[in-house]
């Protein structure tokens, strides 16, 4: 699989995400700038982490008018494979193509810290080499990462299997105190309908060898191009 | 004409920086002080001189990019030159 990695003015982990993809993965990966207006090379694009643009406005709203974004909603509507990361996944709600939005943290601090998610869907292209319930332990590293949606939508997302990931204790309970960010009910990753849109605040690129901590992310970074 | 866009955080969505703030006042003794919100405030110059057209551009605008209907909430006066 050819893979884009989206470099906004700003964005700090597209070295990172190139570095998992490319070294640790050994998948076929390029730069791509965010004036650029073609995705027809790529069968998949990661919109990194980071602070497109300063986080002016709010996170993600003025990358979301970049010339690429525009070609990105077409790339995604032909069902190609789509991952934003942290600040990706503010880019991705602010561009409707995941419902919701990311909010300031509960504490109003930048958390920065390893976590753990719980694989909620297996059947889905980027988590098909995890087990249902497979809990991860993978860094985050944000200010605004508490997920919001109101209630109907909720129950939308849940009834069509989009919840990917949730927060949880080491031992895979939904509990309050492992919830960092205060994400409603315990959101850390969703996709879209489709299913070839993933937006996630954790950080896979940064959990992808044991000498820093955990490889847990290179599951999902392999369960996209397997 | 100017105009001024209020943004807020809609009506039943947790502010922790309004909760904050507030935990602040109480602190330093304005305890008469209750349900902070915190807000943004926008402020531009519009050239158009029919309030129905500024008006337009100023919805559009707030639609667009200056308010995320998910959470927020905006509303806006225009002051003439």
């Amino acid at each position: 699989m050819k893979f884009g990695v989206i470099v906004f003015p700003g964005s700090n982990c597209d070295h990172d995400m190139y570095y998992a993809l490319k070294t640790v993965i050994g998948n076929n990966v390029k730069f791509i700038w965010h004036q650029d207006t073609s995705l027809a090379d790529f069968d998949g694009v990661v919109l990194p982490g980071g602070f497109s643009y300063g986080d002016y406005l709010r996170a993600g709203a003025i990358a979301r008018f970049s010339p690429i974004l525009q070609e990105v909603v077409r790339f995604a509507e032909k069902g190609k494979i789509v991952l934003g990361i942290c600040n990706g996944f503010q880019v991705l709600t602010e561009s409707g193509l995941l419902p919701g939005a990311l909010m300031r943290n509960q504490n109003l601090r930048f958390i920065c810290k390893h976590v753990y998610i719980r694989t909620e869907n297996n059947q889905t292209t980027f988590t098909k080499m995890l087990k249902k319930g497979q809990i991860l332990r993978i860094p985050i590293a944000h200010g605004e990462g508490k997920y919001y949606i109101d209630d109907d939508n909720l129950k939308r997302l849940t009834e069509n299997n989009q919840i990917l990931f949730r927060y949880c204790s080491p031992l895979g309970k939904l509990e309050n105190e492992h919830n960092p960010n205060g994400s409603k009910s315990f959101i850390a990753g969703i996709i879209n309908r489709e299913g070839n849109v993933l937006g996630m605040m954790p950080h896979p690129e940064r959990a992808v060898e044991l000498l820093i901590g955990s490889n847990d992310g290179r599951y999902l970074l392999e369960s996209i191009i397997t | 004409m100017k105009a001024k866009i209020q943004v807020r955080l809609k009506n039943g969505i947790l502010d922790p920086q309004g909760k904050t703030v507030n935990n602040a006042l109480h602190h330093l003794g304005f305890e008469n002080i209750n349900h902070v919100r915190v807000g943004k405030l926008i402020e531009f110059e519009i050239e158009e001189s029919d309030r129905k057209k500024a008006f337009q551009v100023i919805e559009d605008a707030c639609k667009k990019l200056l308010a995320n209907p998910v959470i927020e909430d905006y509303s806006y006066e225009v002051e003439e030159d």
